[in-house]
């Protein structure tokens, strides 16, 4: 297992490495890797000194403070999202599940459109009253579309989706309600009904790191857990497992992450459904690996969703979680008809 | 071992278990039989403190059941269901590893001792050597029963819980799972409990049988009290005969048809 996870997470590192220069290099102005990697290695302290700059002022500027900071969001943004899928998957047991099919990401959104629409962003706990705000609302449509699913104490698949969809429509009427209501503030809740990466700058990669730092370490360190859950939770409680609070708690935590994503990129969708499954076809069922994969294939994936969105119709952005809907849905109705087709199987 | 005291247990209006008190000794080897929606399933999770009785106690090795967190209750107690395993596309030797979780810390790990060789032993005991990596996906019904019994193996307990875990096997496998159990439970001196349907093999197998009958106990003894055809009959509403097993001499059932 360790072997294992050296290797793949080597290859992830390496592969995270080289997208994040292709695309801080691709751009209007474009900039070969060598200089990018000078730019970089000439801020961190130590090795700074012993590159002399031979760039210019403006490929500096464009590097830091415009394709860096957003590069590193994209990356972030994606790596929270699927690691939170990979939690749902493994704690409902449900392949189908993720942020964004739950409903927990549209859930964060109108705790985040609300805030704005108000003018309250920074109301309560400063620069954490987006992201805190946008857990309590994620978590409490969590639960709803949860309550909505239970059929005699058990959750089946189908309707589990069902609710989230319904609860998303709902959600998403609420927010395009606010964006119609709202005359100076539409831009900026439009980003929270389809997702976007522009115009961020640095403080909000600060404000994501820490969630996703922690949210990671402490799902990495429930792996096992959740291998044991795939057991089904009776057999995981014979085990030795106190299901109900493990279930709790890594469910609250996926919720912050995602809530954490959402309040400072929008709505993207399909990337905690994509990625996981992703790794899952690689790797295999552990979440040993899944964990810590998907948080560098989510990395990948959104750094090059974004590529996309703001290159393939240059100087048009697209919107990346329509990008990522262009992808991730044809997936889930893939995914869909798997399970279809399993069925039948099951049923000869 | 295990004492039930005056446990009650019902869901809604249905009174599944009404005033069941029992007593079971360390080293038994315990059957409980009884006709469908007796209340056997849930008798055997109140025992092993899945669920909670809605009245009386339940304790094990003289402390109550609720005393026990879920991982120092699995160190003792272990059970394996009716239905087994899911069809998961885990390998078989790392489910087997999965019995060693309340042993392990939160990275895997087992104070002192590593578990590779008692691993080693169940594997080889089982015969799921050569399934060692296969996913449990691929395996038939038998095989996957197999793999059920040595993750329980693994977990090494002082009593095993069994519900019906015969049901979905052919003849074969059923008495290959449980000459194993036999012989895993005289080795180790474990207390078993198990829910049986059928009761030729409870006879077999068992020191002891209880009758549980719409939530009650109403009768124990040694098969050779117990099965006779007037209990039977009683219970089960079935007309049967009773005859001395060649070998051990232990009662077996023959059904009567209606006619």
């Amino acid at each position: 297992m360790k072997t294992k996870l050296a290797g793949y997470g080597t290859i992830g590192l390496a592969l995270l490495f080289i997208t994040l220069l292709i695309c801080i290099g691709f751009g209007s102005v474009p900039l070969p890797a060598g200089e990018i990697v000078a730019i970089m290695l000439h801020r961190i302290p130590g090795i700074g000194n012993l590159i002399t700059p031979d760039w210019s002022v403006s490929s500096e500027q464009i590097v830091m403070q415009v394709r860096l900071p957003r590069v590193l969001l994209g990356m972030l943004v994606g790596a929270s999202l699927s690691v939170a899928g990979a939690a749902f998957q493994g704690v409902l047991r449900n392949p189908l599940a993720d942020p964004f099919t739950l409903g927990v990401s549209s859930g964060s959104a109108v705790g985040a459109a609300v805030l704005i629409f108000f003018g309250w962003q920074f109301s309560v706990a400063g620069v954490f009253t987006l992201p805190l705000v946008a857990f309590f609302t994620g978590a409490v449509t969590l639960w709803i579309v949860m309550w909505l699913a239970r059929e005699n104490g058990k959750i089946p698949i189908e309707s589990l989706i069902l609710s989230g969809v319904v609860m998303q429509s709902f959600l998403g009427a609420i927010v395009s309600f606010l964006t119609a209501m709202s005359k100076k503030t539409i831009n900026e809740i439009m980003y929270w009904t389809m997702g976007s990466l522009s115009l961020r700058g640095w403080s909000y990669t600060a404000i994501l790191l820490p969630y996703l730092a922690l949210g990671v370490l402490f799902l990495w360190s429930r792996s096992r857990t959740l291998n044991l859950l795939a057991l089904g939770e009776r057999e995981a409680a014979h085990s030795g497992l106190n299901v109900e609070s493990t279930k709790l708690i890594i469910l609250l935590v996926a919720t912050l992450m995602t809530a954490a994503a959402v309040s400072v990129s929008g709505v993207i969708g399909f990337v905690g459904l994509v990625v996981p499954h992703m790794i899952r076809l690689i790797t295999g069922p552990d979440y040993r690996l899944i964990i810590p994969l998907s948080a560098l294939g989510g990395g990948i994936f959104m750094m090059w969703s974004d590529l996309a969105a703001r290159s393939l119709l240059a100087p048009t952005e697209i919107p990346l979680g329509v990008v990522t809907a262009f992808v991730g849905a044809p997936f889930f109705a893939y995914l869909l008809y798997r399970k279809k087709k399993a069925r039948e199987v099951n049923m000869q | 071992m295990i004492e039930v005291k005056q446990a009650a247990k019902s869901y809604g209006k249905l009174n599944v278990l009404r005033d069941i008190s029992l007593k079971i000794e360390t080293g038994e080897f315990v059957g409980i039989i009884g006709p469908n929606g007796s209340g056997k399933s849930t008798l055997l999770n109140l025992i092993s403190g899945i669920e909670e009785p809605d009245q009386g106690e339940i304790s094990l090795a003289g402390q109550p059941i609720t005393s026990f967190s879920r991982k120092s209750l699995s160190q003792r107690l272990a059970v394996l269901q009716q239905d087994g395993l899911p069809s998961i596309s885990y390998p078989v030797r790392e489910v087997i590893e999965m019995g060693r979780f309340p042993f392990q810390d939160w990275r895997g790990r087992e104070k002192g001792s590593n578990a590779d060789d008692l691993l080693n032993q169940i594997m080889n005991r089982l015969e799921l050597q050569e399934l060692a990596g296969r996913p449990l996906s691929v395996l038939s019904g038998g095989q996957r029963q197999r793999v059920a019994l040595g993750k329980v193996m693994a977990q090494q307990p002082e009593v095993l819980l069994l519900d019906e875990p015969t049901t979905y096997l052919d003849i074969r496998y059923q008495m290959q799972f449980m000459d194993l159990i036999a012989s895993w439970q005289r080795e180790e001196g474990l207390t078993v409990v198990a829910v049986m349907h059928d009761l030729n093999l409870a006879s077999l197998y068992c020191d002891r049988l209880l009758i549980l009958s719409a939530g009650k106990v109403i009768a124990e003894g040694t098969p050779d009290e117990i099965l006779v055809p007037e209990t039977i009959e009683a219970v089960f509403d079935v007309k049967s005969h009773t005859v001395n097993h060649p070998d051990t001499g232990v009662p077996q059932l023959l059904l009567q048809k209606r006619s």
